[in-house]
């Protein structure tokens, strides 16, 4: 069984960090395991997570009332979700829910918050792969809000 | 004093009586409709052969028609069928204006002109050797269909075969029994997407840009095929950029107002191209300066 | 070629030969107090003793103290209305036996004589040959109605207020494409043409005409006019690198400027002799059973003309002003091999709001190289 370090080092949000970081952080991981239609977190729940996925497809759902549960976006293998850790009030936004059976690396958020607020440094290059990974999704999400492939009638 | 300058080749008297039939393209042949399948809510497929058994029309992967619903009018609409069985044309249609919702009205033994084909190509021939990628948005899978009857049926001839297709929602997909057909195969790889899903959807949600990350291609030396909505493209364009593709090597179908498609009326212009003809497939570099310029 | 030199009295003999060999002779006749193009049937409808007064958004017809007969420049009318005409039927379509069919519209082309055509306008002609003729596709109606004409240029000695034919290199004088090329000598008591053949039909019209061999001083004396036409031209186009200047500058704030005047009524599309934008019509019977489809004048100002399924590409005036230009100066190189302009300035003359191609040209071209202040004074 590969350590969490290894498999943070395979994952590409950690790619080209250094590996004393890693193991330090790799502390704070554990591996988990979630089964197919199993919910990872649920809407207003304490955010106390982070997670790496190694392997399956997690949605992130928002339950709309008379139309059900609704995927906003799939996320697989090399991606990562959670950010509601990071700030108060350190609650979950969204539902997610494993579509396959899914593996991940958890972090407890807690430790990984006292970890960056001790070692600037590691806090910046935490924030800044947090920050392009945001800005990525963000981009995505405002190309999906454009519905491109709506009709729109106008003759 | 061998010809007038003046254009005067034939004498007035001859050029009189010169015969006015337009050339192979101006004017509509008759084709009949021998099927016609509803794809999604909005659109249906048709097929199509000529009325008098005339000439099979041979077209191109990524040339379109004009297709002339009588009283009705005209529209461009892409080839989607097999390139090898030019027999029977293939039209996907979208319900979006008068002569779109006319065509999709048709029913089988109806009868309807069509001009063509008209347009440039993707150069699938020249993507032999390498892998071919292609990503296609919503009805943009129409124009593309052609690329993936080609490549598989020389399956051989190329590296590896991606589709990334992105789709409003699952009921939005075209072609489900293809895309069923080509991810059953062991040899291609097939990714579909949709902008928003409810619980009986198990696959991608998030636009196909998304996809391109994982796309199990050599970047280095593949081709890509892309076609959807401008906005999608644009963005699928900085995605394969991203992954390590040059310009030259990535390829989009546009969508102008295309009324001769011969390049007479004016109206398909994007800078110095007629749509109609220098298209609508261009490679990246050529339209890249303006499809950022707003309202070109 | 024959160059020869006719007496004023020798226009209707010239005009006689021609309907001859013609069905009818196109020519400047003055009407709804213009100079327009229409059917001649004497030398006595030609507009002799009229000129023009054209500034940006001005067109005034008056009184020349000569009797000149071609003393004015480019009216309303450019050439393409008779060779690509407004209003054209294209085909015809019936349901008959389980089937459309077809016809297309048939041109039986009248056979033209286009008489005072200036070197602008030969341009043109020029221009729209190689849009009609020269790509894959071949308009067969306007093929036909080429082939059909003859041509009689007349040189211009009379250059308008908006003209700039000198800096595009078209004009004051003809260089080919015609049958027949005049110069109108007048003054000191003399009234004559120098006329020069362009083909061995317009040698044979030629000899028809009471002439004299042109000496010297004949030609002489036309340089001399032509020379100090190209003196005064009312405008100028540098279109040097100017197509690339364009497309570097599509984002320039000077369209935003232009945008602020410009009514997109599209009245420079209709009289710029190169313009050649259409759309399609289609008639249908009341039945159902049978329809035409016309093909019409477009212009790119209009907000249709850049339709796509769920909207308008070119929603600005600004955006269309900057597709008309550009086309015209840019766009028409890569396509045509040539600008679009023929620096004819009917778009000046024409403009309700006097927006002027040269002046606008001028201003983007002020974006690269010119110090910001002088840019601002400009």
């Amino acid at each position: 069984m590969k350590t969490i370090d290894v498999l943070l080092a395979e994952h590409p949000f950690f790619q080209g960090m250094a590996p004393g970081y890693l193991e330090f952080i790799a502390g704070c991981g554990r591996n988990v395991q979630f089964e197919p239609g199993r919910y990872i977190h649920r809407e207003g729940q304490e955010a106390n997570e982070f997670y790496a996925i190694r392997h399956g497809k997690v949605a992130l759902e928002i339950f709309v009332p008379g139309r059900g549960p609704t995927t906003l976006q799939t996320l697989d293998e090399g991606d990562v979700f959670g950010w509601s850790w990071i700030f108060p009030p350190y609650k979950w936004v969204f539902d997610a829910r494993a579509v396959e059976l899914t593996r991940a690396v958890a972090f407890d958020g807690v430790c990984l918050r006292t970890k960056c607020e001790g070692d600037a440094q590691l806090g910046y290059d935490f924030m800044k792969r947090f920050a392009q990974m945001v800005a990525k999704r963000l981009d995505a999400v405002r190309l999906q809000l454009l519905d491109v492939y709506g009709t729109v009638e106008r003759r | 004093m061998a010809e007038a300058p003046t254009g005067v080749q034939t004498p007035a008297s001859a050029a009189r009586h010169a015969a006015q039939r337009p050339p192979a393209g101006l004017l509509p042949a008759s084709f009949r409709v021998t099927s016609r399948r509803r794809e999604t809510r909005d659109t249906f497929t048709l097929e199509l052969v000529p009325v008098d058994g005339g000439p099979e029309i041979r077209f191109e992967p990524g040339q379109f028609n004009m297709l002339y619903v009588l009283g009705v009018g005209e529209v461009p609409i892409s080839i989607s069928g097999d390139p090898g069985r030019p027999s029977t044309l293939v039209h996907t249609v979208r319900s979006v204006g008068a002569v779109t919702r006319a065509l999709c009205a048709l029913r089988k033994g109806d009868v309807v002109g069509v001009r063509g084909p008209f347009g440039s190509a993707w150069p699938v021939d020249a993507a032999a050797g390498h892998d071919v990628l292609v990503v296609a948005g919503g009805i943009g899978i129409a124009p593309v269909r052609p690329i993936l009857h080609r490549v598989l049926a020389q399956r051989a001839r190329y590296g590896r075969v991606v589709l990334l297709y992105g789709a409003r929602t699952p009921a939005d997909l075209l072609y489900t029994r293809d895309l069923e057909h080509w991810r059953s195969r062991l040899d291609a790889e097939v990714q579909v997407t949709v902008d928003s899903a409810d619980r009986t959807w198990r696959g991608n949600v998030g636009t196909v840009a998304t996809l391109i990350g994982r796309a199990p291609i050599d970047a280095e030396q593949a081709t890509a095929f892309v076609c959807g909505p401008e906005v999608m493209m644009r963005f699928v364009a900085i995605a394969l950029q991203q992954r390590g593709m040059a310009g030259r090597q990535i390829f989009l179908s546009l969508e102008r107002n295309m009324t001769c498609a011969v390049g007479l009326c004016g109206h398909c212009q994007l800078g110095p191209y007629f749509v109609c003809k220098d298209g609508p497939v261009f490679d990246l570099p050529r339209v890249r300066p303006f499809l950022t310029v707003r309202e070109m | 070629m024959k160059t020869r030199v006719f007496q004023r009295e020798g226009l209707q003999p010239l005009l006689e030969a021609l309907a001859e060999q013609f069905d009818r002779i196109i020519g400047p006749t003055v009407r709804d107090g213009a100079i327009v193009l229409d059917e001649i049937a004497s030398d006595a409808d030609l507009p002799a003793g009229w000129t023009d007064d054209q500034q940006p958004g001005r067109y005034r017809v008056g009184w020349r103290d000569d009797e000149a007969v071609f003393g004015f420049a480019a009216g309303p009318h450019a050439w393409k209305r008779f060779l690509a005409p407004p209003d054209v039927r294209i085909w015809t379509v019936r349901r008959d036996a389980g089937r459309l069919q077809f016809e297309p519209g048939r041109t039986v082309p009248r056979r033209d004589a286009f008489v005072g055509v200036r070197p602008c306008d030969l341009a043109a002609l020029d221009i729209l040959d190689r849009v009609y003729l020269q790509g894959p596709y071949v308009d067969p109606g306007y093929q036909a109605r080429r082939q059909a004409i003859g041509i009689v240029a007349v040189n211009c000695t009379a250059p308008g207020g908006t003209c700039f034919c000198a800096s595009m290199g078209t004009g004051p004088r003809a260089g080919a494409g015609f049958d027949l090329a005049l110069t109108e000598l007048v003054g000191d008591g003399r009234h004559e043409f120098l006329a020069e053949a362009g083909s061995a039909r317009g040698e044979g019209w030629l000899d028809k005409v009471p002439s004299r061999e042109a000496s010297a001083d004949d030609r002489a004396a036309a340089a001399r006019a032509l020379e100090e036409a190209a003196g005064r031209m009312g405008r100028r186009l540098d279109a040097e690198g100017l197509g690339d200047l364009l497309y570097d500058h599509l984002d320039h704030e000077a369209w935003d400027d232009v945008a602020a005047r410009c009514l997109t009524c599209g009245n420079c599309t209709l009289v710029c002799p190169t313009c050649f934008c259409t759309l399609v019509e289609d008639r249908s019977s009341l039945g159902g059973e049978s329809a035409e489809r016309w093909k019409r004048w477009d212009s790119c100002f209009s907000r249709e003309h850049s339709y796509i399924h769920g909207g308008y590409l070119r929603a600005s005036g600004r955006s269309r002003y900057r597709q008309w230009m550009t086309h015209k100066l840019a766009g028409w190189h890569d396509q045509f091999g040539t600008s679009g302009c023929v620096g004819c300035g009917r778009c000046i003359t024409w403009c309700p709001v006097g927006i002027d191609i040269t002046e606008e040209a001028r201003r983007i071209r002020g974006a690269e190289g010119t110090p910001a202040a002088e840019r601002i004074r400009s």
